[in-house]
């Protein structure tokens, strides 16, 4: 069944176990909504010096939504923010692939568990969801250089 | 058939009206025929309809008031037509009181818009107050927060019962002396329910203030009589009601049009221009600017006649039925909790529902494979949702092509949905 190709086992994973949840001490924190669903999140990142030392959420929406965050968490905690940079770039590429990009190994490499999302990236109505927490990182990330927070 | 099923009284005959609509054979995720459930968002359109716009385009396309030529006439005559169609549809005592915009939205601005810009003693200004309510699709919502934040009115609005009613234990404070306008929803989008609008119209009949009823969710689904409704405007939209995209209705009472000033300027709605100023055709040109939405009004035209020739009484009827119908079935599904009434009275075929945990948007996705259509989200309506607590519903809504077959379709789905993310 293609829906299968969307809910992988790893993301139901995350959904129901998920990494990382709640909030924490953070040095910035954003708020970022998925207008047309109604998906929420607020995301706070923590630096020590280079290194992501956190990064903390709560929120509420579909399970590709909070699987991702869960994914996120994962991936990016222990990451410097360079390293960070270019999975969050990996994966964007993903998820604006519309199915067309098949991942390959040096992709698997870098996405390493988000990999599983290249199946919903063949939904447009569904890539917002899978993008949400990493927009929202991004945007704390800018937040926290620009208040000088990390090194 | 299941027993609930039998005893099912004034239903249409769907399986021949069915024939009228292309799009209900098409097929998707192998072979799959959809179950358009979403008639709330948009509802599909009878062959009679692209019928009317292509013949439109192929035999009568020019613009119109303008030219002396012969298709420019048929033109004119087919868009004039068309309002006459819709007048007769809503009962309006004048032609000339039906304004053709592109939807509903842009009708209940150009109400909020006439009333900022009018003279006493229409003027919403800082003394004044603005009343809406919590129920409203956010199109009844921020054209007024607009209006307040432009003027220094007051906004306020009335609050929701538990069990999906407008809340009008306050009406008294809410709707006083110093409200000018009170714009509500007769059904609402996404709780279904039926406004009772006699009640508020009578307070609002008592300060002296206007009144403004959001049809949208009503104009396909039920008698819509304007002069018995005894508001001042009634808004509503084609594409919801069997019409093409991109044509909406504002009635307004004649005495009301002719003395509120106009919004959009251009062509179509002058009467005479000069480089210092211009005088106004009168209504409904007034409100008319640019070249009008002419085949989308000639296909509003052709959908108004399509229902009247199956009448409206009996598609509420046949809606009635399949809402009882649904609403029994649907609580019988685990974990499936109904925001809105949940009841048949005083509803329309609208029903939104929440699943247990599963996000309504993973319940959409699963159902989709299963070529169910049904809408998923806040339903333009985020203060219902922030009213219940919950990020978002499921909401299948049904039309006068929807069968009980369909429902037993969605209900089978839901299990199937809740043994997925189970």
């Amino acid at each position: 069944m293609k829906l299968d190709s969307m809910y992988q086992e790893v993301i139901l994973d995350h959904y129901k176990h998920p990494h990382g949840r709640g909030l924490r001490d953070g040095d910035a924190e954003v708020h970022h909504v998925n207008p047309t669903c109604g998906d929420e999140i607020t995301l706070r990142v923590k630096y020590d010096g280079e290194t992501i030392a956190d990064v903390s959420y709560e929120g509420q929406g579909c399970s590709i939504s909070q699987a991702s965050a869960s994914v996120l968490n994962e991936l990016l905690v222990g990451k410097e923010l360079a390293e960070a940079q270019k999975i969050q770039a990996a994966f964007l590429e993903l998820m604006q692939s519309k199915g067309q990009l098949e991942p390959d190994d040096a992709m698997e490499e870098v996405l390493e568990d988000a990999v599983a999302f290249a199946g919903v990236s063949k939904y447009p109505a569904r890539v917002k969801c899978a993008l949400l927490s990493w927009m929202a990182w991004k945007d704390a990330t800018a937040k926290a250089l620009s208040e000088g927070k990390t090194a | 058939m299941t027993d609930a099923r039998q005893g099912l009284t004034g239903l249409l005959d769907t399986e021949a009206i069915r024939k009228d609509f292309p799009i209900l054979d098409r097929t998707v995720h192998d072979g799959k025929k959809i179950l358009y459930l979403d008639s709330a968002a948009t509802s599909q359109k009878p062959r009679q309809v692209l019928d009317a716009l292509n013949t439109y385009y192929e035999r009568h396309n020019a613009n119109v008031h303008r030219g002396v030529y012969t298709i420019a006439e048929e033109a004119t005559a087919l868009y004039e037509g068309a309002r006459d169609k819709v007048a007769a549809f809503i009962n309006a005592p004048s032609r000339n009181e039906v304004i053709f915009t592109k939807n509903a939205s842009e009708s209940l601005n150009l109400v909020a818009n006439m009333l900022g810009w009018a003279d006493e003693p229409y003027r919403v200004d800082r003394d004044t107050e603005i009343v809406t309510t919590e129920m409203e699709h956010h199109s009844n919502i921020v054209p007024w927060q607009l209006l307040s934040q432009r003027t220094g009115a007051k906004l306020k609005w009335f609050g929701i019962t538990d069990d999906g009613r407008l809340d009008l234990s306050n009406i008294d404070e809410i709707i006083t002396e110093k409200t000018k306008i009170v714009s509500f929803t007769l059904v609402s989008n996404i709780l279904g329910t039926v406004n009772p609008v006699e009640q508020i119209i009578r307070r609002a009949q008592q300060v002296g203030a206007l009144v403004c009823i959001d049809a949208s969710q009503a104009a396909p689904h039920m008698v819509l009589d304007v002069q018995a409704l005894q508001a001042d405007f009634v808004a509503f939209t084609g594409h919801k009601m069997v019409g093409p995209t991109g044509i909406g209705v504002l009635w307004g009472r004649q005495e009301l049009l002719e003395d509120l000033p106009p919004f959009l300027g251009g062509g179509e709605m002058i009467e005479t221009v000069s480089m210092h100023s211009s005088t106004y055709a009168p209504a409904p040109h007034k409100f008319e600017a640019g070249t009008p939405p002419i085949a989308q009004a000639v296909g509003l035209g052709a959908a108004v006649d399509y229902l009247t020739s199956i009448g409206m009484e009996n598609i509420h009827q046949h809606e009635k039925a399949i809402t009882q119908y649904a609403v029994k079935r649907l609580l019988e599904v685990p974990d499936l909790r109904i925001i809105g009434p949940a009841t048949a009275e005083d509803r329309g075929a609208t029903i939104s529902f929440t699943l247990g945990d599963i996000h309504p948007h993973d319940v959409g996705q699963v159902l989709d494979e299963m070529g169910i259509c049904v809408r998923v989200g806040h339903h333009c309506a985020r203060p219902v949702c922030l009213r219940y607590g919950i990020p978002a519903t499921t909401r299948a809504s049904f039309y006068l092509y929807s069968t009980p077959a369909e429902v037993d379709a969605l209900v089978d789905g839901l299990e199937h949905v809740r043994n997925f993310f189970g």
